[in-house]
């Protein structure tokens, strides 16, 4: 009897060991539901709201795959996870796409095993401190000391910026954001570093936002963007392209309000037609049907949308569009085109 | 494993089977093929794993620069330096903490199991209060009440509380001087040192004294003289050859002196506070343990009340407390990895946390942190059985 038991609880942990690399779509649409990873929670990009509902620029993207694979941007069940567990998590099956504020780089595609999708923000490292300091400029701040989140890039480019400068500081390191909230208005740190738009979401949480600012040195390029493990190619390519969508939206003036309208049937502008999927088989390239990318377009709008939503001039974070304007309009955003 | 026959004098299966003795033989052998199996199995799972996501296994990267800076690092730590000498750092760290923790949650828990005894309503009650309420919260919300209470309450370094010449308190802190040696200073050690050995001579030496002759030496004042006293009046003699490095409050910080950073005091106190809680009861049990037949057989005997205790009590009640305090030594050194919570770098935060976030290499920086852990807790095993052997009772 035990020795029965035994053996079907190995054959049963032998099954289990078998994680599946290739066939993550297969596996979402099985589950019917997306494992999206996001951050613990990080106002504009990804926090929960009042109802307990996601909501930001990066859930916003989530959604849209969702949309996209499973027709229904509600189907995803967000894993919070800290700069230091993001990765793991992803890496280890727990979640089946990342979009958490994470800086591409070449470690991370290269030795952590990421696919990279295409950028989705293009940010950089700034400071952040009381304004009854009096410091103007991220050189005046010799001696002082500086939250920072762990198993983050800023973390790297910190220490980089202070030793190229010749300065000194005190890294008083933290686990998420909210902790480095705590710390900062607790006055245990001078400055808090992050990337600029995560800083304009931590002054925006702050009791009296006026009352601190963002220093004008920008110290590294953060080019934030969606990632995927590697080895599944078909995979990597849905969320690449459902994110090239969004951008191309914006560009060919597709938006969630004329979306039917411009998509009901073919129209005399190719791009918008295989965009809508009114002409060209583009959606079977990537095992979807034909609508995946009016489904991704249709959860929260064109990336100008998605942008002016969460993070843009009419929220609290106040950000301007800057490089992420589109590359018609001066910015560098930038999509592949959909043929 | 069918009912099959062996051999012609008959012994079957079951009759093996219902030999105890090879029956407890067979199952010890299919326990331990079990138990290989299992890490087999892990092992096995994690290469799969691992080459599947076309990851190696190597320690290549610990001779790579960290890239990260460390706030308190009492070895020369920048971010150029190594990820193995950040593990360093890391391993100073716990140690500090963990030797400070076990000596202040010591002190606390033989106050508190005293007090525990105590015929004084009020202070046994106190001290009952006390144990209950701190042993039944989790440490980690200590850890958190405590760092909370520091950076909130405490000023910042501008309006620092001015304790004395040159020692600050802030919420980024406790600033104080740090002694400077002078060349001269060294002397003085060298006296401790000897001061030492001299008395670890002269206790034998009084001890057969006082066997062959009966003569008490009153050890304790003359180590006392010599092991400290010579010092200090040599110190002074040489002239306090010590410059002391007083803290100065400029830009956003103080500068100069030494710091104790508001992570290692609240990680350190709630540790010992919630430790001392456990050594309490301990100490306690240990006491009561030891039957009030023995002391009043002593005072008997005609000993005074302090001999009693440090020549029949105490000694008798350190065999029960010692093996339980060895676990609780081991408990704090555990959960000082908790300090992950308040950002104080331990091994976990270093090697364990962004050293293994930086380079991603999981599972070769928590096998060394398993390892390291697992060192720690043996030596501290192999201290206290040490102390375990050489006060128990020695059978005539």
């Amino acid at each position: 009897m035990t020795i029965k038991k035994a053996a079907a609880l190995a054959t049963a942990l032998s099954l289990s060991t078998m994680t599946a690399q290739a066939g993550t779509l297969e596996d979402v649409q099985a589950r019917g539901e997306l494992n999206c990873v996001v951050t613990t929670g990080l106002a504009g990009f990804a926090a929960p709201d009042e109802n307990g509902r996601w909501e930001g620029f990066d859930v916003s993207f989530c959604r849209a795959v969702a949309a996209a694979v499973l027709g229904d941007g509600e189907k995803v069940k967000f894993v919070p996870s800290t700069g230091k567990t993001r990765f793991t998590l992803l890496n280890s099956g727990e979640g089946d796409i990342l979009f958490r504020n994470t800086t591409e780089t070449m470690s991370r595609d290269a030795d952590l095993k990421l696919t990279f999708l295409p950028v989705n923000y293009y940010d950089g490292q700034g400071f952040l401190v009381r304004k009854d300091l009096g410091v103007n400029s991220a050189m005046e701040l010799d001696g002082a000391s500086i939250c920072i989140q762990t198993g983050t890039t800023t973390e790297l480019n910190l220490a980089d910026f202070f030793r190229a400068n010749n300065m000194n500081y005190e890294p008083v390191n933290i686990e998420t954001n909210e902790e480095g909230i705590a710390n900062y208005s607790g006055n245990r740190c001078d400055v808090y570093t992050t990337d600029a738009s995560g800083l304009a979401s931590t002054r925006a949480a702050l009791d009296d936002p006026s009352a601190h600012v963002i220093l004008p040195e920008i110290i590294s390029k953060e080019p934030l963007g969606g990632a995927v493990r590697h080895g599944d190619d078909q995979w990597a390519d849905i969320g690449k392209w459902v994110v090239n969508a969004i951008i191309i939206a914006e560009e060919l003036g597709v938006n969630k309000g004329n979306l039917d309208a411009m998509c009901g049937s073919a129209g005399d502008n190719p791009s918008i037609n295989r965009l809508c999927g009114t002409e060209g088989d583009m959606g079977s390239m990537i095992g979807l049907d034909a609508k995946w990318a009016v489904r991704a377009i249709g959860v929260g709008g064109n990336y100008a949308e998605l942008f002016d939503a969460h993070v843009g001039p009419d929220t609290p974070l106040a950000l301007a569009r800057g490089l992420n304007a589109s590359w018609r309009d001066g910015g560098i955003l930038y999509a592949a085109p959909i043929r | 494993m069918t009912g099959m026959v062996t051999s012609r004098k008959g012994i079957s299966l079951s009759r093996t089977w219902n030999d105890k003795e090879t029956r407890s033989v067979i199952i010890q052998i299919v326990a331990i093929c079990l138990i290989l199996g299992f890490f087999a199995y892990i092992i096995r799972n994690a290469y799969i794993n691992l080459e599947a996501i076309g990851k190696g296994f190597s320690y290549n990267f610990l001779w790579q620069p960290s890239s990260y800076d460390i706030n308190q690092h009492f070895i020369e730590y920048t971010s150029r330096s190594s990820h193995f000498r950040a593990m360093m750092v890391g391993i100073l760290n716990t140690l500090l903490v963990a030797v400070c923790g076990i000596a202040l949650a010591t002190l606390l828990g033989f106050i508190l199991g005293v007090l525990r005894l105590s015929r004084n309503w009020l202070t046994n009650k106190l001290a009952y209060v006390y144990i209950e309420y701190v042993r039944n919260v989790p440490v980690l919300l200590h850890i958190l009440l405590v760092y909370g209470v520091i950076v909130h309450s405490l000023p910042v370094p501008k309006q620092a509380i001015s304790l004395n010449e040159g020692a600050f308190l802030t919420n980024r802190g406790f600033f104080m001087p740090a002694p400077v040696f002078e060349t001269l200073f060294w002397i003085v050690p060298m006296l401790i040192l000897a001061g030492i050995g001299f008395m670890m001579w002269f206790r034998k030496h009084a001890r057969r004294v006082q066997d062959e002759t009966g003569h008490h030496y009153p050890v304790f004042w003359i180590g006392l003289g010599v092991m400290a006293g010579i010092p200090i009046v040599a110190y002074f003699i040489l002239g306090a050859p010590i410059t002391w490095d007083i803290p100065e409050l400029k830009g956003f910080n103080f500068k100069g002196g030494m710091v104790i950073r508001p992570e290692f005091i609240a990680l350190w106190l709630a540790l010992s506070c919630y430790t001392a809680a456990f050594i309490g009861e301990i100490v306690r049990a240990g006491i009561v343990a030891v039957d009030y037949g023995q002391t009043e057989a002593a005072s008997a005997l005609g000993l005074k009340r302090n001999r009693v205790l440090n020549l029949v009590v105490i000694p008798q009640a350190l065999r029960i407390i010692v093996p339980p305090l060895t676990s609780q030594y081991l408990n704090l050194t555990k959960n000082s990895s908790l300090a992950i919570a308040i950002g104080y770098m331990d091994i976990l935060a270093t090697i364990g946390g962004i050293s293994l976030n930086q380079t991603g290499r999981e599972m070769e920086c928590m096998i060394i942190v398993l390892l390291l852990y697992l060192a720690l807790s043996l030596m501290i095993s192999a201290v206290m059985n040490w102390y375990n052997n050489r006060i128990k009772l020695v059978e005539r």
